[in-house]
């Protein structure tokens, strides 16, 4: 039958990639003596099913590749061989040669590995002898006498039943074969002690010589010891088959049993495979489907509800109208959250790739460092999630080279030699918050000024360090064309800088913030938003135009009191706000919009980047969830706007980028931008 | 309708394993490790089991000596899916009571000839 098998390769594929985090997890546990008696089990099982996997849907080098460490792993197993440093690694080394054939594969390969052939000699060499691949699974004919017919007795032990083998099916398959029954034997039924659940039956067949030998016993592979079996060629014709009374009945029932059942053995064909790019998937947790399900069943009630008030016009039609949309309006939502629900996944898909890397690394720098992950369980979209990976392994490495000091410097300064590496992830408010910490030598203000001033960062230019806050100082990592390394190291400096780090958390929506303590630690907090595709937004009037300003940036909203602007020279305005002196900016002059402004100027106070800014405006309105449609892909990217909605009533609605407009801000500020550090 | 409970802890596996049998007009139940195969087990009569041997919690062999201890699973044919590499999984899958096995790595041709041999 032809069965469409790409579909379950890829299933497989996804599956080996699980496996694989797996078996890199648990080596990695066994390494660091962390391993119990589990994990042992669980690396085996992990490499058992990538084997098995493999060889069904048409990956026979990964099989055989992945059949050498499952072997090498069964020892370890059974206890047959203890764990050392080196196997460990070896077998480290093999999950990768295993990750690049499931790569291949992803991309439409056979699933093969440049490594393979190198480290498949090495596990062979450590299984200690050149280890043939997989038994050949052929089995040996042997040649008889030709030409006679066969003789066969097939007596069954009585408890053969209770293995789930019918002697019926044997007879069948042997019919198939060509043997026929000649004789039943009953003797053993006429037992003074009958029990139903035991075999009391024996059979004798016959026929033609040339079925192959080995077909006819294979048919009797299962029930090895469960039976008597004797094959013989006969050389004088058969002699003419003795039968009692009742046995023509039990051939008839043997023999109709033997009529090949057509019946659903040709399955429907599938169409054939078309060759495409592998599909995107995700796996979605059984419940939220089911939630998914209810939710449009109260949906489905909520609008036949709606639909039975067509046409009244009784006294209570508004109030049962208002009802049902009250209703709708929560079903809509709840709906809404499922949905994105789906797109939801746990942060360890990105966590999951440190434990190997920080060990790596680490070994590479000769650190020692011990890795923390809290919080693994937190959801986020699989967008955000997939785009925060390469960030954040920047910014381990960085942690790891910069931060965490050699032991010896450790000790020196009373720490423990070991350093500890810290990635947790919360939920806080609407927002996914990610920390990176070590403790670390922590960051040197001093040092960090000195760098910026010797790259000529533009931002340090008639500048003195004391008119920058601490977090503008580590801000300065973040600028273009900085290096804290001393010499560009073969980890931290691959071209990929910090600020590319910085620009894709902004482009993900998010912000991301540093504390440290000289000689203690530092920490870096990225903020990302749950999700991509939706916002809580505040819609605000300039002039005749309506904007969307994300509630996530907005601190507070006040009525603008003209005595409290300060006009700085160059037509910079500020204005006194409390303690605090915030720049601000007209979004009518800003964005160049259409119409007179209100009476009464309102002062939007946002913050991005913990750095705040006053946006003044003509009217706050509504606050209301909108769905971000890309301006990037529906037009072109435009500075100060991060994208565009659609309200209710249809019209197109653009959201303010707060953090573009802040950091646009702050490069046109002069000199006073310091006061308004966070 | 024949109806079949599979138990494996590879997705990609029961995935094939339940779509060629049910293609082929099976009544197809999947579990995705021993302990649940025997729970569902419990639940309904099934006509045929087919189970991996390496799961978590309760392998292919615990599963099997299980099920022949259940009234209703004395005579079920029960096959194990095992490896050409370890014989002697076969000869323990036998000890626990299982019909016969199938070997991995399969197709799904072999699955249904399997099947239609003990159906």
């Amino acid at each position: 039958m032809e069965l469409d098998m790409d579909r379950f390769r890829q299933i497989f594929l996804q599956e080996c990639a699980e496996n694989l985090e797996v078996l890199e997890a648990e080596l990695l546990a066994l390494e660091a003596g962390l391993a119990d008696d589990d994990s042992i089990n669980k690396v085996f099982r992990a490499a058992h099913s990538i084997k098995g996997g493999a060889g069904t849907f048409g990956l026979s080098e990964m099989s055989r590749f992945t059949h050498h460490l499952e072997t090498l792993l069964d020892e370890l197993r059974s206890g047959q061989r203890q764990s050392t440093p080196a196997l460990v690694a070896l077998m480290l080394k093999a999950t990768d040669v295993i990750a690049q054939m499931r790569s291949d594969a992803e991309a439409g390969g056979n699933g093969s590995s440049p490594n393979a052939e190198d480290i498949s000699q090495q596990l062979q060499a450590a299984l200690g002898k050149g280890e043939a691949a997989l038994p050949d699974t052929a089995v040996a004919t042997t040649a008889t006498t030709e030409g006679a017919d066969w003789q066969l007795e097939f007596v069954p032990h009585a408890d053969m039943l209770a293995s789930g083998n019918d002697p019926v099916r044997l007879l069948r398959e042997l019919a198939e074969l060509g043997m026929q029954v000649k004789q039943c034997n009953f003797g053993r039924l006429y037992d003074a002690d009958y029990d139903p659940q035991l075999c009391y039956l024996s059979w004798s067949l016959t026929g033609p010589g040339d079925i192959d030998e080995s077909e006819i016993l294979e048919i009797f592979d299962w029930v090895e010891g469960e039976c008597d079996v004797n094959l013989s060629r006969q050389t004088t014709a058969s002699p003419a088959p003795v039968l009692t009374d009742a046995e023509p009945l039990a051939v008839t029932a043997a023999v109709s049993s033997a009529q090949p059942q057509p019946v659903a053995s040709e399955p429907p064909k599938a169409a054939a495979p078309a060759r495409s790019a592998p599909e995107q998937s995700i796996r979605i947790d059984i419940r939220k489907i089911d939630q998914l399900i209810n939710l449009v069943g109260e949906l489905v009630i909520t609008q036949s509800m709606l639909a039975s008030l067509e046409g009244t016009d009784g006294e209570d039609t508004q109030e049962r109208l208002a009802r049902g949309l009250s209703l709708l309006k929560s079903n809509t939502k709840a709906l809404q959250e499922s949905v994105l629900g789906i797109r939801m996944l746990p942060i360890s898909f990105a966590f999951n790739r440190f434990p190997r890397l920080v060990r790596d690394i680490s070994q590479q720098l000769g650190k020692d460092v011990t890795l923390k992950m809290v919080g693994e369980h937190t959801e986020l979209d699989k967008t955000v999630l997939e785009r925060i990976g390469d960030p954040l392994v920047h910014m381990v490495r960085n942690a790891l080279d910069h931060g965490i000091e050699m032991p010896d410097a450790r000790r020196n300064n009373g720490k423990d030699a070991g350093g500890t590496l810290t990635l947790s992830a919360c939920h806080e408010g609407g927002n996914v918050v990610i920390d990176i910490e070590d403790d670390g030598a922590g960051l040197d203000k001093q040092k960090l000024w000195n760098k910026a001033v010797e790259k000529d960062l533009a931002i340090t230019r008639d500048r003195r360090i004391d008119e920058f806050s601490d977090a503008q100082i580590y801000d300065l990592i973040f600028a273009p064309g900085f290096s804290t390394a001393a010499a560009v190291s073969d980890l931290s400096g691959r071209g990929v800088g910090m600020d590319v780090v910085k620009r894709n958390i902004s482009d993900l929506g998010g912000s991301v913030e540093i504390t440290s303590k000289l000689g203690k630690g530092t920490r870096f907090r990225i903020r990302l938003p749950l999700t991509m595709a939706i916002l809580d937004g505040q819609l605000v009037a300039v002039g005749e135009e309506l904007f969307v300003i994300p509630l996530i940036n907005i601190v507070e909203s006040l009525k603008l009191d003209t005595d409290c602007l300060i006009k700085a020279g160059g037509g910079v305005v500020f204005y006194q706000l409390r303690q605090q002196t915030l720049p601000v900016v007209w979004l009518s002059e800003l964005l160049g919009t259409r119409g007179e402004p209100g009476p009464i100027p309102l002062l939007c106070v946002v913050e991005a980047a913990g750095r705040k800014l006053g946006l003044v405006v003509d009217a706050l309105l509504a606050q209301q969830q909108v769905v971000i449609k890309s301006l990037e892909q529906n037009f072109r990217r435009l500075p100060g706007i991060s994208g565009a909605t659609i309200l209710g009533d249809g019209q197109v609605c653009l959201i303010l980028d707060v953090p573009g407009l802040v950091a646009r801000r702050m490069a046109q500020g002069g000199k006073a931008d310091a006061v308004t550090a966070a | 309708m024949t109806s079949i409970l599979a138990a494996d802890d590879s997705a990609s596996i029961r995935e094939m394993v339940q779509f060629t049998l049910e293609s082929a007009g099976f009544d197809v139940q999947c579990a995705e490790d021993g302990a649940k195969a025997l729970a569902i087990a419990q639940t309904r009569q099934f006509d045929l089991v087919i189970s991996d041997v390496n799961m978590p919690n309760l392998d292919g062999i615990g599963l099997t000596k299980a099920l022949r201890a259940l009234p209703g699973y004395q005579f079920t044919p029960i096959l194990i899916l095992t490896t050409e590499s370890s014989p002697e999984k076969k000869a323990e899958g036998k000890g626990a009571g299982a019909t016969g096995w199938i070997i991995k790595p399969f197709n799904p041709d072999t699955l249904l000839k399997t099947v239609n041999k003990v159906r």
